[in-house]
Order: structure tokens, then C-alpha cells, then sequence
């Protein structure tokens, strides 16, 4: 447990150190930041490694208590094969990106804040993965969204990085609304904080409760992996720099929700109705970030989009009742995307610029970005024998297996996640094929002449490419992640899914290449003509909300603005106006003339006699 | 005599009296007014007097004393007005307006001392 | 009862006159009403046996305060005949009445309520007014404050002749317009 303890701690101190020292001393960031990230690589490696070859790791640390009202928070710590793996991952892609960014980020004015809010987040990361108490899970998932918000809006002289940051923290806290009252009727119908003991009495929760639970803890999980209708912020997050999108926005925070489903699993599987819910909510995110990835400019859209299908896909192994599935989909995702982060950075530092049409032929200058690139594209894909068509596989099996009514949700679930998810594999190799041709091949179209980047920009692409490429390989053994994840389900890889998905995904791949191979050098989504614009526009929701949420609110705070200018403020200045004119008022009796002071003084004076005489 | 006649007068010349210093605007017209009061005064002192057979005539040397003092204040008052009219050419009591809170505003009255009330026309209240 | 009728008449007279004081536009029947107002009220003085008081009220009410009020008049440039600004406007004058007529209610009322039935025995024989019986208690029992008012009498010429000089400095135009 020292380890897990020591994989926490070593990135929040080396957060706090930098923070400190950062502005003193100018060079000290970077050994901070990368120790504080390879202490925790140490840590959770090792973690991993014991994982895989115990069967069952389980190991619990107990470090305070806190009392409440009712319930007490417990300050737990547990650590299992599936926290084992994940935290190895997260490990793993912080210390690529840290050491990325140094060469990335390199002469940035604000490196030392970014690389301690790296670490932070890190750390934030590793307590969730860790975390045995709801409570000590909504701090590090809390945490987390912080640090995306200052992460994304690192660059905050540019508008469209402030926007992009201020949408992602906004629609992440609407999803936790419900992620907080889930977590309290989990709580309260399990009598307890702590996740392991909520997961024993799963199975005594009652049906509706454990749908409304889920439900709530739904939201959250939908706010923080970006599903649909929460999706709409992780296309603008890309405004941070590109080493962020590929810790956070790829690899590990949108994981989270995924990781929490997972950790809970107990009690979803308690819902079948919320499983449904899930898998239509996998589907429907599945097919639509993939085609509107298709029609992106920006490179990193693309692959922000193919983000938001890949945790549809994850989603969709846990609503067909896989979590081993889902999770092994979780960790070869990580590496790959993370990758495929990293190469876009690479390439987008070479050439000065995200969008596509202004790249091209460049797989000549940049071999080992092209080369590392590939393997992660291929990843994506599903091309066998990278790690990504094992995973899918897995998903994929998992969801024909509840087809056939051997899984916890209803049979349509299953053939819905099915078959979306085999069509999105076409849509995926096209999008994939898409990016892949407009970058590195064709005629360059860029001015500016691009050279590989320094080895501290491509020595992470080569570590992560080898997982990319070999982490499937473990999926050959249908029950080996079950037993070592220690969650329910298997990730079998089954024939005929695998056979129909390498058709489509070939299929797809090839109407692209075909169109290429008509209009070299020019993007082969521009057939699509009027339609277009709809998958630009990814379906116009975000307008939707801008039109149904964003313009009310403001409309609504302008209201409020004058209000307070208008009343608030009014009765406060009305109130020295209107003293002032009573004042006048009362200056009236203050003229001068001295029979009129006479008068009131007689008054006065016969006033008080009645007074006197007709009381006494 | 009942003692009501006498002290029933004086409370009407007395009353006259208050409205005349209130209402006149003259000045000399105000301290005739004030003459009334006085007379009403002594008037009082003097029934007073009689009925209570003051062995000491404490009334009506008070009377006399009253009369004398109100020539002395006739003297001052007199001049006083004068010296007013002197100054000020008027003897109406709303044209002196000393007693008024200056005004604040600036406009048209700068450098004017505190003391100019008078040129102002009679704004009663 | 010859006394009580008199004295009725006499009030009405120094009523009426005392009214026309305060409310006559012109000036000098103003001060001339007062005269009889005065005049009015040295007789009830004599009726209520006063007759030293009266004579002194005679002499020096009339005979000089009147005057020096009419100095005054002439002095101040007074107006001769009717002038219409006399009176301060409507809503004072309201105001004064209210305040005249509130005071004779409560003074009224409340000086009959006390002094109701009381009889004052007047003693035709032996005139408690009679100058030597005045004269006795002025110089014997009030001659302390009989000194005291002279000097007062002395400290107002004083101040009389000190405000209505014309300093040697003045200038000319201070003057009357």
C-alpha cells in the first residue's frame, strides 16, 4: 500500500513544490515535474506488474475518518487489478506527456503553473483510481475538472482557450448535479460511503432505488466521458495545448466516468433498466461523434470526436454487461490515444498549424511521427493484430453475447450496440483514412518546411507505441483480464464480429481511398456536399443548446443585472435622493422669516398647555 | 365684580395681541401689537390684585414697573427700526431674512457675502 | 352693578379698538385705535379702584409711548392713507389666527373652569389705588426694585442714543434712499 500511497502523493507534492518555487527559480520546474511523474510511474508499474501475475490483488489502506452527520466519510485508499491497470496507464501517459511537454511547451512563460497543474492532476487522477470512498472520489473527480479548467485555458490571452475552458467546467458540473445525488442515494440506501461495502450490498438494493442511483451517477459519468447530450465540450477543449488534450481529453479524466461505472459495477448491474438507458445513450454518441469527426478541419477535432466514439464504445461494453471488456477497451484507448495526441502535436509543431487542408506529404520529412502515427491510427481502426481490434472485439462479443440473452440487459440492447457498433466501425476507418491521407500524403500544402521535432518530443511516441501496437495481445486469453481486472465479464473475441468488423472497417477505409484516388490531394469529404455542413456542425446541438440554455441564462442575467442596477441600486441611492428631497422639503420652514418661527413657537407653546392642562 | 370680567378681557386683548405681532408686516404695526399684550398683562396683575386684597399692592406695583419697562422697550424697539430702516430701507419684517439658510448653489451668487438677504424679493413660505 | 356694566362697555370698547389695531390698513389710525385701546383700559383701572395705575397708564402709555410711536412712523417713512401690504400674506395670517384663536380657547376655557363664581369686593370707602397707599408701597417694600428700574431706564437711553446716531464716518450714500 506504500505504493499506492507514494503514486498519490509523489505528483501532489511535486504540484505544491512547483507552484512554489516555480516563479523563483525558472529551471526548476521541469526536474520537479518529471520526477514527481516518474515516481509515480515507478509506483504504479509495479502495482501493475504484481496484478498481472497475482490473481486476486485486493489491499485496502484505512487513513482517517471523518464524521458527518449520518454517514461517516472514511478516508480509504483500495487497490485491486482493475485500479492496478488503470493507474499503470495513467502513469504511463503522464510521464510521456511531462517529458513531451517539455520540449512542446518549451519557452512558455507560464511552463512552471502547467507543469504543476500536470502533477496535480495526476495525482487527482490516481485518488480516484484509489479512492474506496464516494466521497474521497468526488474530491479527486472534482480536482480533476479544475485542473482541466486552468489546463485548457493555459493559453488565456486567446478567447477560443477561456471559452473552451469555461464550457468544459460548465458542462462537466451539470452532470455532476446528478453525480452528487446519485452518490448521496447510493449512500443512503447502502448505509455507507465506502464503494467496497456498496458493493457487497448490491445485490440487497432494491430495483428502483438502484435505477435511480444509477440514473444520478449516470449524469456525472455522461458529463465527464462526454456523451451525448454532454458531449458538446470536448470538441472546444481541444483549444488547450495539445499535451493536455492527450493526458486529460484522451487518456485519463474522460476515462473516469468509465473507471467509476466500472468501480460500481455491482450496482448497475442491479438496473437493467439504466443499462439500456446506457447502451442507446452509447449508440446514439457512437455513430455521431464518428461522423461528425469525419467532416473536421481541425486535426485535433477529428481525433476529439473519435475520442467521444471510443468512450461510446467503452460505455457500450459496460450497458452489455462486460466490464473486463469495456476496461481492456479503456486501457489500449489510453495508449493509442494518448499516441495519437502526441503525433498530431508533433505534427502540428512542425507546420505551425491544426487544420488539415493545410497540411500534406508529410510522411517524407516527419518518418517516425508517420510511422508512430500509423500504429495508432491502425490502433483506432481495429486493424488485427494492434490492441484496438481486440478491444473492440471484446466490446463487440460482449454485445452479441447480450443479444442472445446471455448478458444483464434486455436482448434489443444488445443488437442496438451491435450493430451501431459495427457500422461505426466503417465510419471510424473512414474518418481514420480521411486524416491519414490529408496529412502525410499527397503534395505538401504547407509553406513552411517540416522537420522532425526534438527527441524529447519523439521518444514518448515510440513508448507509446508499443503498447498501441502490442497491449491486444493479452485479450487472447479470453478469461485472463476478467480474473486480473477482478471485474464481472469476459473479453472473448468472437469470429463472426470479428470478421464483419475487419469487412466494414475495409470498406470504409476504401470508399475513402477511392475518392481519394479520384481528386488527389483534395479532402474526400467534399463529395458530401449540403451534408457537409450538418457533420461540421456535429448535428447542430451545440446550437441547439446555444439557442435553448446559453441565450435564456445570459437574457436572464442581464435581467438580474437590472435589477439590481434598477432597484438594488436605486433604493440605495434613492434613499440619499430622497432624503436630500425632503431636506428641500423641509427647507421650506427655514426661510428667514421670523413670524413664521414665531408662529410655530406659539404654537408649540399652546399646544403643550392643552396638553398640560387636560391631562393633569 | 366677578373676577371673570377683568381676567376674561385681558385673555381676549392678549389673544388680539398674538395675532397682530403674527400677522402685521410692519414693524412698528408688530410692537403696537406687543403694546396690547403688555396692557393685557397688567390688566391681569391689577384684577388680580384687587381681589386678593394684597396687603403688599404687589399687583399693581408690578403694573407700574410693566409700564415702565415697556416704555424703555418702546425706546430701543424704536430705534432699532430705525437704524433697519437706515440700513435696509424697508420696515417690513418678511424682507428681513438674515435668519434664512443660505443657498448652496452656486450660480449667480458667488462672492456675495452671507449677509445680502435683503435685496431678495419676499418669498414668504 | 352700575361698575359691572361699565366695565362691560369698557371691555367692548378696548375689544373692538384692539381689533382695528391689528387689522386697520392704515397706520396711523392704527396708533390711534391704540390710544383708545389704552384710553379703554386706564378706565377699567379706575373701576377696579386702581386709580394711581390708571393715571400713570394715562400719561405714560398715551402720552408717550403713542408718540413715540408715531415718531417712529414718521421717521420710517410710514404710508399715509390706505396701503395694502400691511399684512404678511394669507397663509401667515391664517396661521396667526389659528394660533390667536387657539390661545383664547385655552386660556378661556381654562381661566373660566378656575376663577368661576369668584367675586372681587371692590371697597368704594377707602380706594386701595390711592396714590399714598401706592406711593407707601413703592418706597417702602418695592424700593429696591424702584432703583433697579431707573438704572434700567438709564441703560435704555443709553442704548437708544447709541443705535440712533449717525456715526461721523458714515458715508453718504448710507443713507436713506
Amino acid at each position: 500500500m506504500t505504493l499506492v500511497v507514494g503514486a498519490v502523493l509523489a505528483p501532489f507534492l511535486a504540484a505544491l513544490v512547483g507552484l512554489a518555487l516555480g516563479k523563483r527559480s525558472p529551471r526548476s520546474p521541469v526536474p520537479v515535474a518529471v520526477s514527481g511523474a516518474a515516481v509515480a510511474l515507478v509506483a504504479t508499474a509495479v502495482l501493475a506488474v504484481r496484478a498481472s501475475t497475482d490473481t486476486a490483488l485486493s489491499d485496502g489502506l484505512h487513513v482517517g475518518r471523518v464524521p458527518t452527520g449520518t454517514f461517516p466519510i472514511g478516508i480509504d485508499l483500495h487497490v485491486d487489478g482493475l485500479a492496478a491497470l488503470v493507474s499503470c496507464a495513467v502513469g504511463v501517459v503522464a510521464f510521456a506527456v511531462q517529458v513531451y511537454s517539455t520540449a512542446y511547451l518549451k519557452g512558455d512563460p507560464r511552463y512552471s503553473s502547467y507543469a504543476a497543474f500536470v502533477s496535480l492532476f495526476t495525482s487527482a487522477m490516481l485518488l480516484v483510481v484509489f479512492a474506496d470512498d464516494l466521497m474521497v472520489l468526488l474530491v479527486g473527480w472534482e480536482v480533476m475538472g479544475v485542473c482541466s479548467y486552468f489546463l485548457i485555458g493555459h493559453h488565456w490571452e486567446q478567447e477560443d482557450a477561456r471559452a473552451g475552458a469555461v464550457k468544459a467546467f460548465v458542462v462537466t458540473r451539470i452532470g455532476d448535479v446528478g453525480f452528487l445525488f446519485g452518490i448521496f442515494t447510493v449512500a443512503h440506501a447502502a448505509g455507507t460511503f465506502s464503494i467496497s461495502t456498496v458493493d457487497a450490498r448490491a445485490s440487497g438494493l432494491s430495483t428502483t432505488t438502484a435505477t435511480v442511483a444509477t440514473l444520478l451517477l449516470l449524469c456525472g459519468v455522461v458529463g465527464k466521458s462526454a456523451q451525448f447530450p454532454l458531449h458538446t465540450w470536448l470538441p472546444d477543449a481541444m483549444a488547450g495545448p495539445t499535451p493536455i488534450s492527450a493526458l486529460i481529453h484522451a487518456a485519463t479524466m474522460v476515462a473516469a466516468g468509465i473507471y467509476l461505472v466500472a468501480r460500481l459495477y455491482p450496482v448497475f448491474l442491479a438496473a437493467p433498466a439504466t443499462l439500456a438507458v446506457m447502451a442507446v445513450i452509447a449508440s446514439v454518441t457512437m455513430l455521431g461523434a464518428a461522423l461528425a469527426g469525419l467532416a473536421q478541419d481541425d486535426i485535433k477535432r477529428v481525433l476529439a470526436y473519435s475520442t467521444v466514439s471510443q468512450l461510446a464504445y467503452m460505455l457500450a461494453g459496460l450497458a452489455v454487461g462486460s466490464a473486463a471488456a469495456a476496461g481492456f477497451h479503456l486501457l489500449t484507448h489510453a495508449a493509442f490515444k494518448a499516441l495519437l495526441f502526441l503525433a498530431a502535436g508533433s505534427v502540428i509543431h512542425a507546420v505551425g498549424t491544426n487544420l488539415m487542408p493545410d497540411m500534406g506529404g508529410l510522411r517524407r520529412p516527419m518518418p517516425l511521427t508517420f510511422a508512430t502515427m500509423t500504429i495508432g491510427l491502425g490502433a483506432l481502426v481495429g486493424v488485427p493484430p494492434l490492441s484496438g481490434f481486440f478491444s473492440k472485439e471484446a466490446v463487440l462479443g460482449a454485445a452479441e453475447d447480450a443479444a442472445r440473452h446471455h448478458g444483464p440487459v434486455a436482448s434489443w440492447a444488445g443488437w442496438l450496440v451491435l450493430v451501431t457498433g459495427i457500422v461505426t466501425v466503417a465510419v471510424t476507418a473512414a474518418y481514420v483514412t480521411r486524416m491519414w491521407l490529408l496529412t502525410f500524403f499527397g503534395a505538401p500544402r504547407s509553406p513552411v518546411a517540416a522537420h522532425e521535432p526534438s527527441r524529447a518530443m519523439t521518444w514518448p511516441l515510440v513508448g507509446l507505441a508499443v503498447p498501441a501496437a502490442a497491449l491486444g495481445l493479452v485479450g487472447l486469453d479470453a478469461g485472463w483480464l476478467g480474473e486480473h481486472l477482478g471485474v464481472p465479464g469476459e473479453a472473448h473475441v468472437g469470429l463472426l464480429t470479428s470478421v464483419l468488423s475487419v469487412l466494414f472497417a475495409a470498406a470504409g477505409a476504401g470508399v475513402v481511398v477511392l475518392a481519394w484516388r479520384r481528386e488527389p490531394g483534395v479532402d474526400p469529404t467534399l463529395v458530401l456536399a449540403r451534408w457537409r455542413g450538418v457533420l461540421v456542425d456535429a448535428f447542430y446541438v451545440d446550437s441547439f443548446y446555444d439557442r435553448v440554455a446559453v441565450r435564456p441564462t445570459r437574457a436572464l442575467a442581464r435581467a438580474v443585472g437590472l435589477v439590481d442596477t434598477g432597484v438594488v441600486d436605486a433604493a440605495a441611492v434613492g434613499s440619499g435622493t430622497s432624503a436630500t428631497r425632503l431636506a428641500g422639503v423641509l427647507r421650506r420652514a427655514q426661510a428667514g422669516n421670523v413670524q413664521a418661527y414665531l408662529t410655530g413657537l406659539l404654537a408649540g407653546v399652546v399646544l403643550l398647555t392643552v396638553g398640560l392642562v387636560t391631562l393633569t | 365684580m366677578p373676577l371673570l370680567l377683568p381676567v376674561l378681557l385681558a385673555a381676549l386683548l392678549f389673544s388680539i395681541g398674538i395675532y397682530g405681532v403674527l400677522a402685521r408686516r410692519n414693524a412698528i404695526l408688530v410692537l403696537m401689537a406687543v403694546e396690547l399684550m403688555l396692557n393685557a398683562v397688567n390688566l391681569n396683575l391689577v384684577a388680580f390684585d384687587v381681589w386678593l386684597r394684597d396687603r403688599l399692592l404687589a399687583g399693581q406695583v408690578f403694573t407700574l414697573f410693566v409700564i415702565t419697562i415697556a416704555a424703555a422697550e418702546i425706546g430701543l424697539g424704536l430705534a432699532i427700526i430705525l437704524l433697519v430702516f437706515r440700513n435696509r430701507a424697508t420696515a417690513a419684517l418678511d424682507e428681513l431674512r438674515d435668519l434664512r439658510e443660505q443657498d448652496l448653489a452656486p450660480a449667480g451668487r458667488l462672492g456675495e457675502s452671507g449677509t445680502d438677504g435683503g435685496t431678495e424679493p419676499a418669498v414668504t413660505s | 352693578m352700575t361698575v359691572e356694566v361699565l366695565f362691560g362697555l369698557l371691555g367692548v370698547v378696548a375689544t373692538g379698538s384692539a381689533l382695528l389695531v391689528v387689522t386697520t390698513r392704515q397706520m396711523v389710525h392704527a396708533a390711534l385705535w391704540l390710544v383708545v385701546t389704552l384710553g379703554a383700559v386706564a378706565g377699567c383701572y379706575l373701576l377696579l379702584s386702581a386709580e394711581f395705575v390708571a393715571w400713570v397708564q394715562v400719561l405714560i402709555y398715551i402720552g408717550a409711548v403713542v408718540v413715540l410711536l408715531l415718531f417712529g412712523l414718521m421717521l420710517t417713512r410710514a404710508p399715509i392713507g390706505a396701503s395694502v401690504d400691511l399684512d404678511a400674506s394669507m397663509a401667515q395670517r391664517l396661521a396667526a389666527a389659528v394660533v390667536a384663536g387657539a390661545t383664547a380657547g385655552v386660556l378661556v376655557v381654562s381661566l373660566v373652569d378656575a376663577f368661576r363664581g369668584e367675586h372681587i369686593a371692590l371697597e368704594t370707602d377707602r380706594p386701595r389705588g390711592h396714590s399714598s397707599a401706592v406711593g407707601a408701597a413703592l418706597f417702602r417694600d418695592w424700593v429696591l426694585p424702584f432703583e433697579v428700574l431707573s438704572v434700567l431706564l438709564l441703560a435704555a437711553l443709553v442704548g437708544a442714543i447709541v443705535l440712533s446716531r449717525r456715526d461721523v464716518s458714515e458715508p453718504a450714500e448710507r443713507g436713506v434712499t
